[in-house]
């Protein structure tokens, strides 16, 4: 079978599964079944442990589901912390759900898949040496690689049912009141984590700061909590920051920048009480630089700026440009600190943020968004999964989800070194064209022809060229010229879901 | 002199010939003039490779309206020669001499252009060549220079070298420069090409930037040499006609075609006479408008 973006997906793989292939980027009106928790009662007054190895022996099954947050991103020291007692424990057939899967993680998930310890993974992404080994086939059943908005509704569904939950925390009570906000390695928002301890059967808090009882302000709360446990460390403050606060000075992403706002300041979502979200990297955070400078000039006020936050955004805030901050993510010091102190900074649940079976999620109502892409192809369906390699190093994050903005800009150089970025297919589809509006390269615009009103108030913006994604495509070709096409084995490795739980792609074992 | 003299000039960006990324990206950023070196910023051991790949970027990159220029090794070294035929070759616009000191040394270049084209089966006279004056000979010859062949597009102060050779580094203020940067204008505007200021290396002072570049777009230099591209929108921001100066351009160029139309050869505005040079400030400052995107195709005045 295929998915409505012409991918052919494995028949049976789908039916055994109990997939549908991918079908629109409509979500229309279902009417969805929530599931709830266990609730191990409790007086509360028993929670706190010592030792991460009772826990584990006391809560972990083989054949059971458990997550992470990757909230510590590469500052994380739980994820190898629990890991080990678990392998170690000699238990089996796990699967594991974080909300995403960084660096530091990936040598203990190799182990714990040679183990037998961890034979399911579902996950937002993997890079580095754990997307090269899944990639080689390393773990026998596929990944299946969920957005962040699609992992809320997955855990709504109990398509995942967690049934422990590792949630490491700056800050918590005895009885399990915490937040990101307060402690030696602090990183904001929880946004991610609160979903595992709203649905997970057990939530174990690991904290390296136990304060006193009761914890204010509480983003995740002492009725969802059955374990704090006191570790030496929860994380490196350090390393958890995403280090890309600093204006970039690259000509080519400043370019690139200018040239997007350019496309928000004459879109017509760029009025006052407009919404956006640009999430990090050098270009976005030069993208916020001069969107500031566009709201001052203009005398426009965003009511708010969503997502994954950075100081940038969160200095808008303060200067009063943008109204208020909804917070899923902070990415670097900066904007975790000010969500401590600027009370029009909510911290959102991954639900809230981009749930799409939802009385409405925050992304329904989001004006601009500008989004990266790994690789873009001529029918605008983006790839920000597998390398020029094929092999997987990448994370969907909110990327399906933010994409269903107004606007959709996809921010991109046309070629990166001698790879091109705009090409004839992506590699893996995991953002369907229909969601994508505009490409920005350093060349110049590209418009989804399904925009008509877009194409007709972009076209004439001086020094703003407007090309077809096609002859966008010809010019990567001709500077870089025609890959050889990568060979890849028959063997699913991973499915990519569509933000509705569909599948739109698979990711196949690389051919050596 | 070389033709196209009314072409804009007001930015040439330096681009080292021996960074494959710089070279390929070099298009992207509207400078009027892309200059790749494979002079000073090349070391000796990546002389050769970087010959070869300016040339080979020549051939397959898109560099779209751009002036390209490449600075060609001096004259005294082992480079100068193969660096001018291979630049001939590629079909290059322009070939910049580093160090002129003499109608002699401009003279040689010509030359051996000449013999490249025909070598190579280009066009004769196709390639420009233009030079940077970097010594006090160089100052007290500019006029020489500027004169000493039809292929000279411009020429162009050098300071760095310049105010080492005058005893004296650069200053803020710039007034060490202030006799060689009229002397190279007066020699260029006397010769009929064009003129280029001497780079600004501190990216981290805008302000200075701006002070500098104010300054030598007052005195009447076509533009300025550029060491990164974010300077770009900044000399073209500093050349920007005005609303005033463009509505009255544009009546100007009016005024001609109305005269042209009624056979009359002479032209009037407002009951004056519109005399030559009026004419040839209106055409300049129309086409630096349409440059900086503040008219249409009509050349009408868009608001901002």
């Amino acid at each position: 079978m295929k998915s409505k973006v012409n991918r052919e997906l494995p028949d049976e793989l789908m039916n055994q599964l109990n997939y549908k292939p991918f079908e629109t980027t409509e979500i229309g009106h279902p009417e969805i079944q929530r599931v709830a928790p266990k609730v191990h009662v409790s007086t509360g007054d028993d929670k706190v442990v010592d030792s991460i190895k009772q826990v584990v022996v006391d809560t972990v099954k083989d054949g059971m589901t458990i997550s992470f947050h990757h909230h510590f991103r590469n500052g994380d020291f739980v994820f190898n912390q629990v890991m080990r007692v678990i392998i170690d424990a000699g238990i089996k057939n796990l699967t594991l759900a974080p909300s995403s899967l960084t660096g530091v993680m990936n040598d203990m998930v190799i182990e714990a898949i040679k183990a037998g310890t961890i034979t399911n993974i579902t996950s937002s992404g993997m890079r580095g040496s754990l997307g090269d080994f899944v990639s080689h086939g390393g773990l026998k059943n596929p990944v299946i690689f969920r957005s962040h908005g699609n992992r809320a509704r997955a855990i709504e569904h109990g398509d995942i049912k967690i049934d422990v939950a590792f949630l490491g925390v700056p800050s918590a009570d005895r009885l399990g009141n915490a937040n990101g906000m307060e402690g030696n390695a602090v990183f904001g928002s929880l946004g991610y984590a609160l979903m595992d301890a709203q649905y997970a059967d057990q939530v174990v808090l690991l904290t390296d700061n136990i304060v006193d009882y009761p914890n204010t302000p509480a983003s995740i709360k002492q009725t969802q909590v059955d374990y704090v446990v006191k570790v030496d460390k929860v994380g490196d403050p350090d390393k958890i920051g995403s280090g890309a606060t600093r204006f970039t000075k690259d000509p080519k992403e400043l370019k690139i920048a200018s040239m997007v706002n350019d496309v928000i300041t004459h879109s017509p979502y760029f009025k006052d009480g407009f919404s956006f979200q640009t999430g990090s990297g050098g270009a976005a955070l030069a993208v916020t630089r001069y969107l500031r400078q566009s709201m001052i000039d203009n005398q426009i006020k965003a009511s708010f700026a969503l997502g994954g936050i950075t100081k940038p955004t969160t200095d808008l805030l303060n200067e009063g440009l943008v109204k208020k901050v909804m917070d899923v993510q902070d990415f670097d010091k900066g904007a975790a600190d000010s969500m401590h102190t600027n009370g029009n900074q909510q911290e959102i649940d991954a639900s809230w943020y981009a749930d799409p079976d939802n009385k409405g999620a925050m992304v329904d109502q989001l004006d601009v968004v500008i989004l990266s892409a790994l690789e873009i192809d001529t029918k605008f369906n983006v790839n920000v999964m597998t390398g020029s390699d094929g092999v997987i190093r990448g994370a969907i994050g909110g990327h399906q989800d933010a994409a269903t903005g107004k606007l959709t800009i996809i921010s991109a150089p046309l070629v990166r070194g001698r790879i091109a970025t705009v090409v004839p297919d992506v590699t893996t589809v995991v953002t369907p064209g229909d969601s994508v509006d505009v490409l920005v390269t350093e060349f110049g615009i590209a418009i989804n022809p399904k925009r008509t009103d877009l194409i007709a108030v972009l076209s004439n913006i001086p020094g703003l060229p407007v090309y077809k994604i096609e002859d966008l495509q010809k010019m990567a070709e001709k500077r870089v010229g025609t890959p050889k096409p990568l060979e890849f084995t028959d063997r699913t490795v991973a499915l990519i879901e569509y933000r509705d739980g569909t599948v739109i792609d698979t990711v196949k074992e690389v051919k050596d | 002199m070389a033709e196209n003299e009314e072409r804009l000039r007001r930015t040439m960006m330096f681009v080292p010939g021996n960074n494959p990324a710089m070279v390929k990206d070099a298009g992207i950023y509207g400078a009027d003039s892309i200059m790749f070196d494979l002079e000073d910023s090349v070391s000796l051991p990546e002389k050769d490779a970087a010959r070869l790949l300016v040339y080979e970027a020549l051939q397959t990159q898109d560099y779209g309206d751009a002036e390209m220029v490449v600075r060609v090794n001096g004259q005294d070294t082992p480079f100068y020669d193969n660096d001018v035929k291979a630049m001939v070759k590629a079909g290059i616009d322009v070939i910049r001499l580093p160090k002129a000191e003499s109608t002699e040394m401009v003279q040689k270049l010509d030359a051996d252009i000449a013999a490249a084209e025909k070598q190579f089966g280009r066009e004769a006279g196709s390639t420009h060549l233009m030079a940077a004056i970097e010594s006090a000979k160089g100052v007290l010859q500019a006029a020489n220079i500027a004169a000493a062949s039809d292929r000279m597009i411009g020429i162009a102060l050098s300071a760095e070298d310049y105010t080492t050779d005058m005893k004296t580094h650069r200053y803020p203020d710039g007034r060490e420069l202030e006799f060689a940067r009229n002397m190279v204008l007066h020699a260029a505007r006397a010769a009929g090409v064009a003129a280029f200021d001497t780079v600004f290396t501190n990216m981290d002072d805008t302000e200075g930037f701006y002070r500098e570049t104010e300054y030598i777009h007052q005195l009447g230099f076509d533009g300025k040499s550029l060491v990164n591209p974010r300077q770009i929108p900044m000399v073209n921001k500093v050349y920007e006609p005005t609303e005033a100066e463009i509505k009255n351009a544009r009546n100007v160029i009016n005024a001609i075609q109305e005269a042209k139309l009624k056979g009359s050869g002479v032209i009037s505005m407002n009951g004056q006479m519109v005399d030559r040079p009026v004419v040839l400030r209106a055409q300049r400052v129309m086409k630096l408008a349409k440059a900086s995107n503040l008219v249409d195709e009509e050349g009408n005045y868009l608001e901002k």
